[in-house]
């Protein structure tokens, strides 16, 4: 199976100010793109090397799928987090995800605080993550190195919202002042899919 | 790559040489935030003391292959917070008195990083890198520093594509480095007891985030910032293509050739030290008693 861009459910100007539209396009048709691309790629040499019995090689093979697939994973989660204002961006959760964000961080205020600091202090390149520990029925931030995917810190972690703090999410507008992209990318966060992801895994009794 | 693991001995030879020698006090890392500030007189404004030094250059001297905005922001802001906040984290420490290399080594702490290396290893790598760049750089470097290239990499070619493969293969944030490694032993009671000059390599290696050779007791002689940072206003994702000017434009060779002098000075240097130590060594030995056991004559006799 080969896997393929999929498409923004907005345009690329769509999230402006918070997010500009030279950053929309060159993040999804240039960043995620070459993620997918080298995904596919690595997984064709997965399948030979596997094919041939080349254990050496399998094993070898395993950072490229972890990066690449791993971006591929990330960035599809990000797109729809997103929304514009005018679909919903920026609209507070309510229902059952926004009771947990109060009884799990107090507010939400506080969970947003929280979340950006974690995003401010992460060194490098990597996500930071509100997720649903699905086993623990208990909502968590997490943070990501490069393009790991949640998974990595916890099997039972659930992906509700992934904020991307790799320069390349934010620089051209904002350069190197990412506290006030993290600030701003509230505006378009697109709660609504938070919810029903959250809704699906926690069915309200 | 495998870092070399940095034992405590060889920890204090690396920084014995690289200043005045460090205090054998510190070999446990017992680093405390001093109980008293001391304060001269005067406005009571407590800094510590690194600086941010300026390019070798004009900010707009690297263009059009690297831009003065960027300068601007990768000096101006990025390397300027790196220096501030290190001294903000340092001040009143023992950190604060010491050279920025050693800074960087010691927080490194073999990998368990205290919590000011990143802005350290940032402010270090950050003034190493300007000076790797000048206007109208680029073309070959000569003399040994070619030799030697040509020695370890078959070409002058085949070196260029081993460092532009490492820098777009870096992933995430990071470094790709020319070092020179001098090849020591680094186990306590094992020395290389010929060292030889052929063992000496230069190498091409990668480091993510802050982290840089230093750690791994290899002299530097060229970098390239592969942060996204470093070239998202001129290049966006197009990394191959800052690395390509970088290599063709940019690249002081006279710069790295100065390091490799100091690199193999540094090398001869310590391995005279060490040979030094051996001998007194061999001497404190030579002049002990040695004890010897003979049947017969030892106290305890089992029980009769």
């Amino acid at each position: 199976q080969t896997f393929s861009l999929p498409d923004l459910p907005y345009d690329y100007g769509a999230l402006e100010p918070a997010i500009s539209g030279e950053i929309m396009q060159l993040h999804h048709q240039k960043h995620h793109q070459t993620y997918i691309t080298n995904y596919n790629k690595a997984l064709e040499q997965l399948n030979d090397a596997i094919e041939k019995g080349d254990s050496a090689a399998v094993v070898k093979l395993q950072s490229a799928i972890k990066f690449n697939g791993g971006g591929h994973v990330n960035h599809s989660i990000f797109w729809k987090n997103l929304a514009p204002v005018r679909e919903g961006g920026g609209e507070l959760p309510h229902g059952s995800l926004g009771w947990a964000i109060d009884a799990d961080f107090g507010s939400l205020e506080k969970l947003i605080q929280l979340m950006n600091a974690e995003g401010v202090a992460l060194q490098g390149s990597g996500w930071v993550w509100l997720a649903l520990d699905k086993e623990l029925k208990k909502l968590v931030v997490e943070t990501t190195a490069n393009q790991d995917p949640l998974v990595t810190k916890g099997p039972t972690l659930v992906p509700l919202l992934g904020i991307d703090v790799w320069e390349h999410a934010y620089y051209l507008q904002y350069k190197n002042v990412r506290p006030d992209y993290l600030k701003n990318i509230w505006k378009v966060m697109n709660w609504k899919y938070a919810s029903e992801v959250y809704a699906k895994e926690c069915p309200s009794s | 790559m495998v870092p070399a693991a940095a034992t405590a001995a060889s920890l204090n030879c690396a920084l014995f040489h690289r200043q005045g020698g460090l205090n054998r006090a510190t070999r446990g890392l017992q680093w405390t935030k001093k109980q008293q500030c001391t304060r001269k007189p005067g406005p009571a404004i407590i800094t510590a003391k690194f600086e941010l030094k300026p390019p070798p250059y004009p900010l707009n001297a690297l263009e059009p292959h690297m831009s003065k905005d960027t300068l601007e922001y990768h000096w101006g802001k990025h390397h300027r917070a790196y220096v501030d906040n290190l001294n903000k984290q340092i001040v009143g420490t023992e950190l604060d008195s010491m050279p920025l290399e050693d800074v960087v080594i010691v927080t490194y702490n073999k990998g368990d990083m205290l919590p000011a290396f990143n802005n350290a290893a940032q402010a270090w790598n950050h003034e190493f890198f300007w000076g790797c760049m000048k206007p109208g750089g680029g073309g070959k470097p000569s003399g040994e520093l070619l030799q030697l290239i040509e020695r370890d990499f078959g070409s002058f070619e085949k070196f260029v594509e081993e460092f532009k493969s490492a820098a777009a293969t870096q992933f995430g944030s990071g470094w790709a480095w020319l070092v020179y490694k001098a090849n020591r032993l680094d186990v306590e009671n094992a020395v290389n007891p010929r060292p030889l000059e052929e063992d000496k390599k230069l190498v091409v290696v990668k480091s993510s985030n802050a982290v840089n050779p230093l750690v791994w007791d290899y002299s530097p002689l060229l970098t390239i910032d592969v942060w996204e940072h470093a070239y998202y206003l001129d290049f966006q994702n197009r990394r191959p293509d800052y690395i390509s000017t970088f290599m063709e434009k940019l690249v002081s060779w006279e710069a790295a050739s100065a390091r490799l002098e100091v690199a193999k000075a540094q090398a001869a240097e310590r391995e005279k030290e060490e040979q030094r130590k051996r001998d007194e060594a061999e001497d404190i030995q030579g002049s002990e008693a040695v004890e010897m056991y003979v049947d017969g004559e030892t106290e305890d006799s089992g029980a009769d």
